[in-house]
């Protein structure tokens, strides 16, 4: 079979965005790095949104797209209020790893 | 011609993802990010979306990504993190998990019943009385969705304001723990 007889149908979209998700999950479980932790969040947004796109075609429905905006504005905020976070952090010690945040340890 | 773009787009798309993780330093990090953020603005491009497509390539790999980087080079936070966990099998179980998460999302997206049905808007992708996808959208976006656009304004003024209040030194209380961080440094040192 050539490339050109082959059909990519959502299925292979939402396989993508499953494997993506993924990636960004195991990213934010593993890495101590708050900034990185970050950006493995937006992995998964991301993730989510190609899927949103996905079933927008699939199902012929443009509000598939338009869910994809109000996604791209959370996500938006959530970083300038995160990164205004972890300044605030370095601002009172050395280090953004995860694990030296346990001020609120019991 | 479409299918080759897809595999290209949705390799160049995981490698970036890989990449963000596996990278140990942030600015690496950062740049992967912009590799996947592009590629899967080229997915968009290839299932009709070309206005999402723009602003994901705008907003997210443009404005995003630079603050990124910006916070990046402020705190100088280039350098490598210990690979030593807290909680010994903390690695592994996190491997495990994503192994099942993935496992599960396969599932579903292979089947039909969880992929759901057409609940309309009433506005097809392709097709139709009006317009590209432009005006289709900002037609959903600007009647049934008007509610939630304008909250979205609200959300966008909190983020500004509570973003500026956090990174914000505050004169004397600031200083005071500027004092307080020195001599604890001086005593680590």
């Amino acid at each position: 079979m050539t490339l050109a007889a082959f059909e990519i149908t959502s299925t292979y979209y939402l396989v993508l965005a499953a494997m993506i998700f993924t990636i960004g999950s195991v990213g934010v479980l593993t890495r101590r790095n708050v900034l990185v932790m970050f950006m493995c969040v937006e992995l998964m947004l991301n993730a989510v949104n190609l899927s949103f796109v996905a079933f927008a075609r699939a199902l012929d429905d443009i509000t598939g797209q338009v869910i994809v905006f109000f996604v791209l504005v959370v996500a938006a905020a959530e970083v300038a209020v995160g990164l205004a976070i972890i300044v605030a952090i370095f601002r009172r010690r050395r280090h953004a790893t995860a694990d030296d945040l346990q001020a609120l340890k019991g | 011609m479409i299918p080759f773009l897809f595999f290209v787009a949705a390799g160049a798309a995981l490698g970036g993802a890989l990449g963000v993780v596996l990278a140990r330093n942030p600015v690496h990090s950062a740049l992967f990010l912009v590799m996947t953020l592009i590629s899967v603005a080229v997915l968009f491009l290839l299932q009709d979306a070309e206005l999402v497509a723009a602003v994901q390539v705008i907003v997210y790999a443009s404005a995003i990504v630079v603050l990124f980087l910006f916070v990046i080079m402020l705190l100088g936070v280039d350098r490598e993190e210990s690979l030593q966990d807290r909680i010994p099998y903390q690695r592994p179980a996190a491997i495990a998990l994503g192994v099942i998460l993935a496992a599960e999302l396969f599932f579903l997206a292979g089947h039909e019943w969880a992929t759901g049905q057409k609940t309309a808007s009433g506005v097809p992708i392709q097709g139709g009385g009006f317009g590209g996808n432009v005006e289709r959208v900002a037609r959903v976006l600007f009647t049934d969705f008007l509610w939630a656009f304008e909250i979205t304004a609200v959300l966008l003024v909190i983020a500004v304001v509570g973003a500026v209040v956090l990174a914000r030194r505050s004169g004397q209380r600031a200083e005071a723990i500027d004092e307080v961080d020195d001599e604890s440094q001086g005593v680590s040192a």
